[in-house]
């Protein structure tokens, strides 16, 4: 392991860190320190000083500590979330801290941001590495100071033994780094007991937010290259086997700045029929883009529409023994032929559009010695370089992402397609190509949440008792469509699933006899790109889960709490076992007792209002956050208008690294369930989405906000994922509490009281 | 050629006269800070002051501004300006932040002409602007902040 790096010359520190304003007008270092911290660092250390003990940091003769951070910020905060996990370990001076948004590079490794997992799965090792920056820099200042390492202790940057102390700026500018770590040193590296946290769970300032609040901050849509030409695609009538009959460019060729338009072959038939209309101006190329006029000849799906996909789902759904065989617990055949009774339900979600505020965009130049440059915010750079390299025939290590702010993510850009006509366009051109999608365009190319389909079936006994439930879920997956090898295989070894698709009927309660199929619906596949979108699986499969355990309640005559609390008993494979699994369905059930409590659950309710209660357990069983989300609905009985007073939830994510950052994701996504549940639902007509901007798709606005009550409990366990869980339980809150106010159950999202 | 006041400077825009407001800024101009989203002056990040008053650049064309004044986030330095940009780190508001200079404009256009507003006027103000990450609890937080002459209700 390198646990040195000195002798870098003053002059490509400032060019490579402290003088920010480079890398900022290249949009690199998307945060870090202020010019005050910045020329203060050029006058108190020695700055030819850096130490750099391992490839996530390094501190220079200034004392201050720059963090590299692999993952995507898209409004999660994630660089200062990373950056206390580092700082807190190495006992570093919070105030001196920044980080840098990487671009790729492969001795990062996998750089991916999605999953609600970057806390969670960069938590030991982020800490690990802290922990051995801070054993040798204790190591030097020992010797510095005359004092035995064990004697030192090193907090809010300083390493202080007794009545001596030196600061991280004294030891970095005047210390031998001798001491090294070997990666068996480092895994084993003991991290500190939560007892012993200083940064972690403390509430910071964002390191984001200042930028983002003066409107400095740069996304992928603001980077900008000299001799640059830009571009608008024209994407063809469908997504699929579309190809370009003729293109007429009579009416563009009178647009002054007009270049061409270049149809789209891609070798990774990833980008299918685009053209690429080009011009010297963003204005010029908007006015060519209406100009230009594509004869098409459209693929198989051009005449799909979302009730023909919705049928599909149906179909295959209810076939009793259809799909890949994901969950098998107990006998679900005996329970069904020894039921007294059953019931069924099927459950619906519409398609959903991510509706990045920032429409996807990509710059690209190749330099002079062929290397391609992109320039734009991503989430998965590692799945889209290997697309990358088919579409352009060139070696994965030519080919860097320079990342950038993303102007909304929420599973949009874990897939840089986007990237594909600029890269071509620019090498057709052969001069920089900025390629940016008008938000129609937008919508048309998301990759979006796939209509969804739950069938479910219930069976009791003779005296009334649950004895199983059947359930099929049928949707498009994205993993299919996206990243192929990381399909599952069915638990009989028979079928493929994607888990990103299912993940949510694996739920934490314990039932007699539980099955779950898992079927790709084939007509959705064709049509569209199916997308990860914020929650994925979980969040339309907890709707029906959630809602036809309300109904399953009702038919057995009990409380939906008290009908859930019995059922999270936390026995069998719902114990639990490590890491954030520890205490298992038990925590889900102490979430939602202390949730049931605070939103007064049984209360006496209005006329025509009326309480609803769901759990969520996160993006899959590996990495549960425990959620309970009580909702308080009113709905006019004449309009049918369904009014969201207020939510509660109570969360279990663990240890909380960075509170108000984890609030500010909590609110972000309850709200994303209210909008999901109430307020987005788009259609496929004609074989693509209809619903292409705000005059049709109607997120929710500051209008709709209902009163938010969010908790969290205070814990010292692993840390989970939050960015996405808190949307997961909120639809099936609302739709049972509007089967409380009203009697009607609702089985469709999003929901329309008619 | 449209001249017109920029942030307090008398600019020359050379291109179209029917170009949008927002692409002469962000391309010919070179201020970043106001946003596209959508085009059709429904999402707000686009918004920009006109004479002091908030209106969308996406759907203005730049011979609209022909002699007139116009303020970007970049030159957003009224005390009022000040105050909401103060509030909106202190209330931590931005989450992805791409609808954020939008949203500050709206908002400092809200308390310039209402310095005192109600909930609901905040909410009939800034309902246009939509916020993708859904931060509107914060951003309603903040106004009333920047309202309150900066002490967090």
């Amino acid at each position: 392991m390198k646990h040195q790096q000195q002798g870098l010359s003053r002059r490509s520190f400032i060019a490579g860190v402290a003088g920010s304003s480079l890398m900022m007008s290249m949009g690199s270092l998307v945060s870090g320190c202020s010019s005050e911290q910045a020329s203060e660092a050029l006058t108190s250390g020695d700055l030819s000083k850096v130490f750099a003990p391992n490839i996530w940091f390094e501190i220079n003769g200034a004392g201050e500590v720059l963090i590299n951070i692999i993952r995507a910020e898209m409004g999660q905060h994630v660089g200062t979330s990373l950056a206390q996990i580092v700082a807190d370990e190495l006992g570093a001076d919070w105030s001196k801290v920044s980080f840098k948004h990487v671009d790729t590079d492969p001795k990062w490794g996998v750089m991916v941001t999605g999953g609600s997992w970057s806390v969670h799965t960069s938590f030991t090792q982020l800490s690990q590495a802290g922990a051995a920056g801070r054993t040798v820099i204790i190591d030097t200042a020992s010797k510095l100071m005359g004092v035995p390492a064990e004697e030192c202790s090193a907090e809010n940057g300083v390493v202080s033994a007794g009545d001596k102390s030196l600061t991280f700026a004294e030891i970095v500018s005047n210390g031998d780094f001798s001491r090294s770590i070997s990666e068996e040193e480092l895994v084993a590296m003991p991290v500190k007991s939560a007892g012993e946290r200083k940064v972690i769970g403390r509430d910071v300032r964002n390191l984001d937010v200042a930028p983002k609040s003066e409107g400095s901050a740069v996304y992928g849509l603001d980077a900008e290259l000299p001799d640059m030409a830009y571009a608008m695609p024209l994407l063809p009538p469908t997504r699929y086997g579309s190809t370009v009959k003729a293109i007429d460019e009579s009416a563009a060729k009178t647009i002054p700045g007009y270049i061409g338009a270049i149809p789209i072959n891609d070798p990774s038939q990833i980008v299918q029929g685009c053209v690429v209309v080009t011009a010297e101006t963003l204005p010029a190329a908007m006015k060519a883009a209406k100009a230009v006029k594509v004869d098409w000849s459209a693929g198989p799906t051009a005449n799909v529409d979302e009730a023909a996909i919705i049928a599909e789902g149906m179909r295959i759904a209810s076939d009793p023994e259809g799909g890949t065989l994901y969950v098998n617990e107990g006998d679900i055949a005996a329970a069904k032929s020894g039921a007294a009774s059953s019931m069924a339900a099927t459950y619906t979600t519409a398609t959903a559009l991510h509706f990045t505020m920032e429409p996807q965009n990509a710059l690209v130049e190749f330099d002079a010695e062929g290397r391609c440059h992109i320039h734009a915010g991503n989430q998965w750079q590692s799945l889209i370089l290997p697309y990358l390299v088919q579409a352009l025939e060139m070696p994965e290590n030519d080919i860097i992402i320079h990342q950038y702010y993303l102007g909304g993510g929420f599973g949009r850009r874990l897939f840089g397609d986007q990237m594909i006509p600029a890269a071509l366009a620019a090498r057709e051109l052969g001069r920089p190509v900025k390629l940016m999608f008008d938000r129609a365009t937008d919508s048309r190319f998301d990759c979006v949440r796939s209509p969804s389909v739950c069938a479910f079936e219930a069976t009791f006994d003779a005296d009334g008792a649950l004895t199983g439930v059947d359930h099929g879920v049928a949707a498009g997956w994205p993993t299919k469509g996206m990243a192929p090898g990381f399909l599952g295989t069915g638990i009989d070894g028979k079928g493929k699933f994607d888990g990103f698709s299912i993940s949510g009927a694996d739920h934490w309660y314990s039932l007699p006899s539980h099955r779950v199929r898992a079927m790709n619906n084939e007509l959705a596949q064709s049509t569209f790109l199916p997308g990860w979108l914020r929650a994925v699986g979980p969040g339309w499969i907890s709707w029906g889960v959630e809602s036809f355990l309300d109904e399953i309640a009702d038919q057995m005559g009990q409380d939906p709490v008290a009908m859930r609390m019995g059922l999270l008993d936390g026995t069998g494979k719902n114990a639990g076992g490590e890491g954030s699994t520890v205490g298992g369905a038990k925590r889900l059930a102490a979430v939602l007792k202390d949730v049931s409590e605070r939103a007064g659950w049984g209360r006496e309710m209005p006329a025509n209002e009326g309480l609803g209660v769901a759990v969520g357990h996160g993006q899959e069983r590996g990495m549960p956050t425990w959620i309970a989300c009580v909702a308080h609905v009113a709905v006019d009985p004449s309009s049918g208008d369904v009014t969201l007073k207020k939510l509660w939830q109570t969360i279990d994510v663990g240890t909380v690294v960075n509170p108000d950052g984890a609030m500010a994701q909590a609110e972000g996504a309850a709200l994303w369930g209210v909008s999901l549940a109430l307020h987005e639902g788009a259609q496929f007509a004609n074989g693509e989405v209809l619903e292409q901007n705000l005059d049709r798709y109607t997120p929710l606005r500051m209008s709709d906000v209902p009163e938010l009550d969010i908790a969290f409990v205070d814990s010292d366990e692993f840390p989970s994922g939050l960015g996405e869980p808190p949307l997961i339980p909120v639809a099936p809150a609302i739709g049972n509490a509007i089967f409380a106010a009203t009697g009607q159950r609702v089985r469709e999202l999003p929901i329309k009281l008619v | 050629m449209v001249n017109f006041m920029l942030n307090g400077e008398v600019v020359g825009a050379e291109s179209d006269a029917d170009t949008p407001l927002l692409w002469v800024l962000r391309e010919e101009l070179k201020l970043r800070g106001t946003k596209f989203g959508c085009g059709i002056a429904q999402c707000g990040a686009c918004t920009v002051h006109i004479d002091g008053s908030p209106m969308r650049s996406c759907v203005t064309p730049v011979s609209a501004v022909e002699g007139r004044s116009v303020t970007t986030i970049e030159g957003l330095a009224t005390p009022v300006g000040e105050a909401l940009k103060t509030a909106w780190t202190e209330a931590q508001v931005p989450q992805c932040g791409y609808c954020q200079s939008g949203q500050i404009m709206q908002a400092a256009g809200l308390l310039e002409s209402n310095p005192n507003p109600s909930d609901d006027e905040i909410v009939n103000a800034m309902n246009g602007n939509l916020c993708r990450c859904m931060a509107y609890p914060r951003i309603k937080k903040a106004i009333k902040t920047a309202a309150n002459g900066g002490a967090m209700s």
